[in-house]
């Protein structure tokens, strides 16, 4: 058997004894792997050009096949592709608690244009500045030959504006829909409803999104497809909320007030049935806030909610309240009211440094609105109940009502509470509060205790969670307002048949900068409740700055000022809530005049 | 009789050129460029007077200068086919190295024809861009060097041509010339592929792929743009590529008729990156599919005659030509209908283009030079020397 060298070194050695020469077999060797390797190279590769092959074939096909599809379909004219997701223009209408509509949408289009596309622009120019003056025809020029491809030129067109730009006939111009905001009331409940104004903006469509008061509050609720277009309903009455505001604004010329505000609540419920603040403004034409100087002066400022005030003795009957409600006095119980008082280095008096002491009866430290017997009952709470009873009122946190603006107001109070600031709190000084605060404070106290919290969303129902005061106590500080009207410092306030009670505040202003106060600038504020004997409605009217001047010294006082308004205002009011005037139960009043 | 007194004449080292080529050259493919050229110049007539117009110049000007350098192409593509395996390498190499010192030298002698990239030599009748041609020699090279590494003891082949790749595309790059530096990388890539490249890196140059359109997606805006585009199910009907759509959608499958079609009056590229669009147009689905089946044709019987092939430089050469033709003249066609995101390339031997047909014309002829039959040692086989 003939056996074949495993190993070329063994085939050369080999040759080596037999004397062949070795670098035969060596390039033998090469040859043999160089073959074997070529063929091993080729046919990987045969594989790989077949899979090369079938995918150009594959591609070539994908293409084919593609190219039929398209074929196959049909052609469509060129319309503007749209851009990104679509934008969602529905809002849903806002509604007073009778479904009469506040605010509503209306189809309308805005105006813009493709330079690239335009005609004469030169004419186009000329003849849009002619359409809306207040365009520039020079600086239109500048934008239709400059690099844009793509302006805006008008957010909102009417459809005579609309037609007339029509006319120029230039292919350029274009309309895209609008969906915009429309009030149809005009002013009317303004801060209510705040307004909107456009967010992203596209060709075909933009979004519409509240910027202030219940259209900022609610603007995802009024934008969500969920709601089916539902509209919102708020608890304000659309003829009430007019009358209140027609009567708040004669009010205030004739009291040469600069500002007010209004705020008539179920004091049950805590719904809103008006609510105004003067100066107002049209939310289809919302004025730009004021840049400089004093927010509260842009008539966007909502006086009734953001307007922080020290509502002075209309904080009284909350310290009466108080101390009825804790067993140190009723109302009957004569106390202090030796006047000036003083403490420590302070000295309390009363309006126009008058005495009405030595002794009153609690009703009448109410009625007369005595500072000193008021600060009396607060020493004798002392400060700590007396910040809890405030707290428990609703005055030292944000309203929790629905509007964007109400939860950055946070009422103001002293951080360190000492005994003077028990005193001057105890009527109304030193601590500030919104009209709408003192509303809740005043419906808690008249609707037999039980905490209120202040909403616009009709339908909330009474509010009987919380009792802060006792049925007890809420009657006896009812009949203390009723007095105050009867026979006290708000005597204009009384409205035959409709038993009207409240409580004068008349605060002097603080200045702006420094300590002090203003000698002649007052806030009065009368706050009301009425029926007084079974209260369904409070109201509350604050004049900022009024001053009344028929007689011969200018009279500042609300009993002068807000008293009168706040009257007149029940006065309309009234009937449109479905009060019928009654005759007031005679008895009751017998034992307070006896003891007069 | 003489010839058996005289014994016969010495004969020739081979055949006659002629009859040998005519044998042996891949006439089905050949007759498949020569009806891509004649589908060139019909649409051509279709798709250039409106160009023309424009420009101010006679209807036919751009069908007349398509057929005079069509013609030249043909014949450069005849010349190029004769040649032997080893001739085209060496004049490829050669061509290579002339077409990269012209390339190099663009941003000194170039003119960039006010569209931002400077690609062109201006020749007054006629403009050159050295990357046409630059292809061909590259893809030459390369499959040389690949070659060549195979060899025992041969060189670093791979690594070499990968380096010569590389700083191609940095030319490119720089212009910037994207697609035809992507092209570049592509012809590397199959013949390195074929080759017998490891799956495994592959798979890592696929990823690397990715990573790089990512990062130049969130990097260049105006290849987002494009992508976006791309993915965008709407398209807006103003661009290009919309009129292109709708332009195919409008011929159907026999099309609106000869000279009817609206779109080349709408493109400015009607006749060179969208002459697809005017074909489907005023011929229809039917123009097209020949047309595709042209370009298959020719890329897949070129693909099955390299697989027969045993001459390692022949095979990878060969590959690395049909490729690069077959790949472009998808890319064309798949960004008309919208399968690739938009990417001006230019449809090889239909689109109008001076410079770029005989560039076109030397990359198929060599295609068809190297596909040729030659004999592949089957005799050897049989006679069993190859135990």
């Amino acid at each position: 058997m003939i056996r074949t060298p495993l190993r070329p070194l063994a085939r050369i050695l080999d040759a080596r004894e037999k004397g062949e020469n070795p670098d035969a077999i060596e390039r033998e060797n090469i040859r043999k792997r160089h073959e074997a390797q070529r063929d091993q190279t080729r046919q990987r590769a045969e594989g790989r050009l077949l899979i090369l092959a079938a995918m150009f074939f594959v591609a070539f096909g994908t293409v084919g096949a593609r190219m039929g599809l398209m074929a196959a379909s049909q052609p469509f004219e060129p319309s503007v592709a749209s851009s990104g997701q679509t934008i969602l223009a529905q809002r849903a209408d806002i509604t007073d608690r009778n479904g009469r509509v506040l605010a509503t949408n209306l189809a309308t289009h805005a105006l813009y244009a493709h330079p690239p596309h335009m005609v004469d622009k030169a004419r186009a120019a000329e003849e849009l500045s002619k359409i809306f003056p207040d365009l520039n025809p020079q600086k239109l020029l500048a934008d239709f030959t400059g690099k844009r491809k793509f302006l805006w030129i008008k957010k909102k067109l009417s459809p005579e504006q609309m037609q007339a730009v029509h006319d120029i006939g230039d292919p350029g111009l274009l309309f895209g829909p609008r969906e915009m905001r429309l009030y149809p009331n005009g002013k009317l409940a303004a801060h209510v409803l705040g307004g909107a104004g456009f967010g992203r903006e596209g060709v075909s469509s933009a979004e519409v999104i509240g910027v202030a008061g219940v259209e900022h509050a609610f603007n995802d609720f009024l934008r969500d497809p969920v709601n089916g277009g539902a509209p919102l309903q708020l608890s304000l009455d659309l003829t009430v909320q007019d009358a209140v505001e027609q009567v708040l604004y004669g009010g205030m010329r004739m009291m040469n007030a600069k500002g007010a505000a209004a705020v008539l609540m179920d004091a049950h419920t805590g719904e809103l049935l008006a609510l105004a603040s003067l100066p107002d403004f049209d939310p289809n034409d919302r004025p730009r806030p004021l840049t400089e100087g004093d927010a509260a002066d842009s008539p966007l400022f909502n006086r009734a909610v953001q307007g922080l005030y020290e509502l002075g003795s209309t904080y009284k009957i909350f310290t009466a309240a108080q101390a009825m409600e804790l067993g140190l006095v009723n109302a009957e119980t004569m106390v202090d009211a030796n006047a000036p008082m003083k403490w420590g280095k302070h000295k309390i008096k009363e309006f126009r440094n008058k005495n009405y002491g030595p002794k009153l009866s609690v009703t009448d430290v109410i009625v007369k609105s005595s500072n000193v017997g008021t600060a009396r009952m607060a020493l004798s709470i002392g400060a700590n109940r007396q910040q809890d009873f405030l707290r428990e009122l609703g005055l030292f946190s944000p309203a929790p009502v629905e509007l964007a603006e109400a939860p950055g107001v946070q009422p103001k109070y002293p951080t360190r509470w000492r005994d003077i600031h028990t005193i001057t709190a105890s009527y109304g000084h030193g601590v500030s509060a919104s009209p709408l605060h003192l509303a809740a404070a005043y419906a808690t106290v008249a609707n037999g205790g039980w905490r209120v919290q202040p909403t616009l969303l009709a339908g909330q129902g009474m509010q009987r969670d919380e009792r802060v005061i006792s049925q007890a106590t809420s009657e006896a500080a009812r009949h203390m307002l009723r007095q105050v009207v009867a026979r006290g410092t708000a005597s204009f306030g009384d409205v035959p048949g409709y038993a009207v009670g409240g409580k004068t505040g008349t605060a002097d202003k603080p200045r702006p900068q420094g300590g002090g106060y203003y000698d002649d600038k007052v806030m009065a504020t009368f706050a009301s409740i009425f029926p007084a004997h079974a209260p369904k409605y409070v109201l509350i009217v604050t004049l900022d700055e009024p001053v009344e001047t028929s007689g011969a010294q200018p009279r500042r006082t609300a009993g002068w000022t807000a008293v009168p308004v706040a009257a007149e205002i029940i006065r309309r009011t009234a009937p449109l809530l479905g009060l019928r005037p009654e005759i007031e139960p005679a008895s009751k009043f017998e034992v307070t005049r006896a003891s007069n | 009789m003489t010839e058996m007194v005289y014994g016969a004449a010495p004969a020739a080292a081979g055949d006659p050129i002629l009859p040998r080529w005519w044998r042996t050259v891949d006439k089905l493919t050949m007759t498949c460029i020569l009806l891509l050229f004649g589908i060139g110049l019909l649409l051509g007539l279709a798709a250039s007077p409106p160009l023309a117009a424009r420009n101010g110049l006679e209807p036919f000007y751009y069908v007349q200068r398509q057929a005079f350098f069509g013609i030249l192409a043909l014949i450069v593509m005849f010349v190029t086919s004769m040649m032997s395996p080893n001739l085209i390498r060496r004049l490829g190499v050669l061509g290579f190295v002339a077409a990269f010192v012209a390339l190099a030298l663009l941003p000194v002698l170039g003119t960039d024809f006010g569209k931002g990239a400077t690609r062109w030599y201006s020749l007054g009748f006629a403009s050159v861009q050295p990357s046409e041609f630059l292809k061909p020699g590259f893809i030459v090279l390369s499959a040389w060097m690949m070659a060549a590494s195979q060899e025992i003891n041969g060189p670093p082949g791979k690594m070499l041509s990968f380096g010569v790749a590389i700083t191609v595309v940095g030319f490119l790059a720089m212009q910037p010339d994207f697609g035809q530096a992507a092209l570049v990388l592509f012809s590397w890539g199959i013949i390195y592929f074929v080759a017998g490249a490891p799956f495994l890196l592959l798979v890592g140059m696929a990823g690397v792929t990715v990573l790089a359109g990512t990062f130049a997606y969130h990097n260049s805006e105006h290849f987002a743009r494009r992508i976006d585009g791309f993915l965008s199910p709407d398209l807006d009907p103003r661009t290009q590529l919309g009129y292109a759509a709708n332009a195919i959608r409008e011929g159907g499958f026999f099309g609106v008729g000869v000279g009817e079609g609206q779109v080349k009056q709408s493109l400015p590229d009607a006749h060179t990156d969208f002459i697809i669009a005017v074909a489907a147009e005023e011929y229809g689905l039917a123009l097209v599919l020949v047309i595709i089946a042209l370009y298959a044709a020719i890329v897949v019987r070129s693909l099955f005659r390299l697989m027969r092939e045993r001459d390692t430089f022949t095979r990878l050469a060969g590959t690395g030509l049909a490729c690069v033709f077959a790949v472009q003249a998808m890319i064309n066609m798949g960004v008309a209908v919208r399968l690739l995101p938009a990417k001006g390339m230019t449809l090889p031997f239909v689109s109008y283009g001076g410079s770029s047909i005989i560039a076109g014309g030397i990359l198929v002829g060599m295609m068809l030079a190297l596909t040729r039959t030659r004999p592949q040692g089957e005799i050897a086989d049989l006679i069993g020397r190859r135990s």
